[in-house]
């Protein structure tokens, strides 16, 4: 077994370990912090398949951005554990069983001879940077598809923002209609007082 | 040269994906845990996109897995925002408190 091959079956171990406890993990923040090594491992995972820029970026994107928003949201809500957990047990015989048959189904499938790639010299060149390539391709025939993915992610701030704000309830504010129509005697009043003397 | 074959990644992927089917069975109760179940699937499927790209030379599969990447993030903000307002209507996030639209 050379060195690359213990590094995937490390990592996997790792990855399928991780992915296990975010199912089953009783508190949520712990299946958050979860996910966030099984993305971490999956980056390492795709480094070695030559993917830099998708290592780097599942890096930064996942953990970065959508893991830190899960974990805000997490430790923002008040989670009732013990309802939620409710039937969990229950359905466990049913639900690994159907896991099982997957994993052998695909694993028949997926891992037999005829399923190989003919030619296995699938490496890179020296010299040719992947973020380089990916980035040349993508700004010339998937130059519309990036614009699309521009569009999704404004829309989802969009959304996210539009859905969550609940408008300028707490602040002080004037309102220009009734500024407009102010009057005088509506800002000061003459009052009449006898003169006090000593 | 790796002595690993497509098969390895295939099947990793396939377990993955196993994994969060079976996530999804046992947390129908936890909308939060269904959501990074989701997450998870979607790795499963981006590992496949990635291994492929890898063995056929092909660099599409990885432009592919960015977009993927960017339509997961956008999915899962407005999932947590609507949490977010579910929880603030309702106090709880508990799907059976979800029916009252029901009629």
């Amino acid at each position: 077994m050379d060195f690359q091959t213990g590094v995937f079956y490390f990592l996997s171990a790792i990855l399928i370990f991780a992915s296990l406890r975010v199912i089953t993990a009783r508190n949520p923040v712990h299946a958050a912090l979860h996910l966030i090594l099984a993305f971490f491992t999956c980056g390492g995972i795709w480094a070695l398949l030559q993917a830099e820029f998708l290592a780097i970026a599942i890096i930064l994107v996942y953990v970065g951005a959508v893991m830190v928003l899960f974990l805000f949201v997490v430790m923002m809500l008040d989670i009732n554990i013990d309802r939620i957990r409710q039937g969990f047990w229950n359905y466990l015989p049913l639900g690994a069983l159907l896991g099982l048959l997957m994993v052998m189904e695909m694993g028949l499938v997926l891992g037999s001879k005829y399923f190989q790639v003919p030619a296995a010299e699938a490496m890179v060149p020296a010299g040719v940077s992947n973020t380089k390539t990916i980035g040349a391709l993508m700004f010339t025939d998937y130059v519309y598809p990036f614009e699309l993915a521009s569009l999704i992610l404004l829309v989802g701030m969009i959304a996210a923002i539009v859905l969550t704000y609940r408008g300028p309830k707490k602040s002080k504010y004037t309102n220009p209609n009734q500024q407009v129509f102010v009057k005088a005697k509506d800002r000061v009043r003459v009052l009449q007082m006898p003169v006090e003397k000593d | 040269m790796l002595n690993l074959t497509l098969s390895h990644f295939l099947i990793l992927g396939a377990i993955l994906f196993a994994i969060s089917v079976v996530g999804i069975f046992l947390n129908r109760k936890n909308l939060l845990v269904l959501l990074m179940a989701i997450e998870l699937m979607l790795l499963a499927v981006n590992m496949n996109f990635v291994a492929f790209s890898h063995y056929l030379q092909d660099i599409s599969g990885q432009i592919f897995v960015f977009f993927i990447l960017t339509v997961a993030a956008a999915e899962s903000a407005i999932g947590l925002a609507i949490l977010i307002v579910l929880f603030r209507n309702l106090k709880s996030i508990h799907v059976d408190d979800l029916g009252s639209l029901k009629g």
